[in-house]
């Protein structure tokens, strides 16, 4: 018996973890999708903000969402660094293909087993006022610990959309992915664009890795669920928009929710991992695409 | 005639390999450890016919290493076969896997490939993880027979097959590599749309590249259950499989078949040694940091860096 409360309260919990998931496609729609730079070790960079935002939090009790705004600069820094060594070693050279993807991948692999190395395989957990605490609406439950992370999720998104739209530097960089010589005509260096670009594409993964440990405990690998997670949002969302990939992320969101829901959890990876090879099999331009 | 030296010669070595570690060794751990550097030959060869060859780039090695290490588990509690038709069984499915996988993204390009390959592995995770019957998320554990087959230990048997094993697979690339097969995987893997305009049947020459890379691994992984006697799908699943099998064509150069051998040679001597001397999570990190120093350094792997000295010598 499918009752209509639990179906409810299945769909909201996946928009709201479908607002989550933005947070953490928002960088590699941008690299991936605006750039050209496939990051597969974006999900890396998302577990290194989470154990910022648990290292922080457990020793000053600081908010994990102010701990991953303040740290947003540092991984801009580290960003802006990445890319400089694939802009030399890759994209100068030309080979850009597998060597870079295997780039990342022992990118990824690397982070992962560092983060096991310094803090083991146990799940940490942070600590702040509003995790445990709930909002009801009727039927709905709207647990803070989901609702405050896809309210901040939606923030970065407008902020970012902003940014790219009204600024130059942000409209240079969606230039930067439909025609390299044009923005190169209105005296813009590319690779300077594409370096802050990247940059703010990892700082994303600061806010979203604190984000990703206020909803639950984490533990260095499973980063890896994510990177499905986050090719599948970003390929369903059409690669480059903002709207069309907070679209996607709501779609897998409610997808997983409703399956975790009435077929039991261990099933929900499947499901998102099924509708990415489905999408790229059937209709490799997304839902929104041209 | 040099594919009959070639024959020759690497037979030679094979058997001397099977014969001499046998007299050499009476240390069972020196098995253990070899079976494992042979497993990354297989792997890496397998890896190499469609990463090397053709130009598409498969993370998802695990999933087919694992369905033939499932497919092993099923045979063991149905029937009593023989390992040697199970490895036969287990390339089979994975085969099939590979046909699959190859069939669904026919259209995807590249970086899209890849990522198909990493959802891939998961999906098939999922699956075994809610398949009660070969265990679950709980694993499985798979009595070996008391009597090994032939002289020797169990796990001296299983290590001789594997060699065989090996042998095969580094055979089958060498003749894909000065075959027409290859001519045209190589096609595909430098231009595909001109290879189409060419006359190269692309369609076809990718499905047999995927099916034949999904069968060598598969058949890698059907012995596992035996080796490691205890099987559970976060192991057989493990991203680790895939980061090696990426690793070693890399570093020891795709474009030939002596790469994938001499980089699973060198990581998977690196790799044990390490294991028994500094830790096991620490070799995972060595394998990380030479791919990423590897590919950024020297693109080309081992192979290039020979073939580079050894142009720069006749000039």
């Amino acid at each position: 018996m499918i009752s209509l409360d639990l179906a409810v309260n299945a769909v909201v919990a996946g928009l709201l973890l479908g607002g989550f998931y933005a947070a953490v496609t928002v960088g590699v729609t941008i690299s991936f999708g605006m750039l050209d730079i496939v990051n597969i070790a974006h999900p890396a960079f998302i577990m290194l903000g989470s154990f910022v935002a648990y290292v922080v939090n457990s020793n000053f009790g600081i908010d994990p969402i102010l701990i991953g705004v303040v740290m947003a600069p540092v991984f801009f820094l580290v960003g802006m660094a990445v890319y400089q060594i694939y802009y030399y070693a890759f994209e100068q050279r030309g080979e850009e293909s597998i060597q870079g993807l295997a780039f990342f991948f022992g990118l990824l692999f690397v982070g992962e087993v560092a983060l096991i190395l310094v803090f083991g395989v146990d799940y940490r957990f942070v600590e702040a006022p509003y995790i445990g605490l709930s909002l009801h609406l009727g039927v709905v439950d709207l647990p803070l610990r989901m609702l405050i992370p896809c309210l901040v999720s939606l923030l970065m998104l407008a902020v970012l959309q902003l940014f790219l739209g009204r600024t130059f530097i942000g409209r240079a960089i969606l230039a930067v992915s439909q025609d390299r010589l044009a923005l190169q005509l209105m005296a813009a260096n590319p690779s300077t664009i594409k370096r802050i670009a990247f940059g703010i594409s990892i700082a994303t993964a600061s806010v979203a890795g604190a984000l990703l440990i206020i909803i639950q405990p984490v533990e260095p690998s499973i980063g890896r669920d994510y990177i499905g997670r986050i090719f599948a949002i970003c390929v369903l969302g059409g690669m480059t928009s903002f709207p069309g990939m907070l679209a996607g992320a709501m779609l897998i969101g409610v997808v997983e929710s409703i399956t975790a829901t009435f077929y039991g959890p261990s099933w929900a990876p499947a499901v998102a991992f099924g509708f990415l090879l489905l999408t790229l099999a059937v209709r490799p331009a997304g839902i929104l695409g041209r | 005639m040099r594919a009959a030296k070639f024959w020759g010669v690497s037979f030679l070595v094979a058997a001397a390999l099977l014969v001499l570690t046998r007299g050499f060794f009476t240390n069972e751990y020196f098995f253990f450890a070899g079976y494992v550097v042979l497993q990354y030959i297989v792997l890496s060869t397998a890896w190499n016919i469609l990463g090397g060859y053709t130009g598409y780039t498969n993370f998802g090695v695990g999933a087919f290493f694992a369905v033939g290490a499932y497919s092993s588990v099923v045979l063991h509690k149905l029937t009593s076969l023989p390992v040697p038709v199970m490895i036969v069984v287990g390339g089979l499915m994975s085969g099939i896997l590979g046909f699959g996988m190859g069939y669904l993204t026919l259209r995807l390009k590249g970086v899209f490939f890849a990522i198909a390959t990493l959802a891939l592995a998961i999906v098939a995770q999922t699956f075994i993880v809610n398949w009660d019957y070969v265990g679950g998320s709980r694993g499985v554990y798979v009595i070996r027979p008391q009597q090994a087959p032939l002289y020797g230990s169990y796990i001296q048997y299983l290590y001789s097959l594997m060699l065989v094993l090996a042998w095969v697979s580094v055979a089958i690339a060498r003749t894909i590599e000065r075959s027409r097969l290859g001519l045209g995987f190589n096609a595909i893997r430098d231009d595909e749309a001109a290879a189409e305009a060419g006359g190269v049947p692309t369609l076809r020459l990718k499905l047999i590249s995927t099916t034949l890379s999904g069968a060598l691994m598969g058949m890698a992984g059907a012995p596992l259950p035996y080796y490691v006697t205890y099987l559970d799908p976060a192991s057989s699943f493990n991203l680790s499989y895939a980061v090696n099998s990426v690793a070693m064509p890399l570093i020891g150069g795709m474009t030939s078949w002596i790469g994938p051998v001499i980089g699973a040679v060198l990581l998977g001597t690196i790799q044990q040694l390490a294991t028994v001397t500094i830790s096991s999570a620490l070799n995972l990190l060595i394998v990380g940091v030479l791919l990423v120093a590897f590919v950024i350094i020297a693109p080309n792997g081992i192979v290039g860096l020979v073939q580079a000295r050894r142009r720069a010598r006749l000039r």
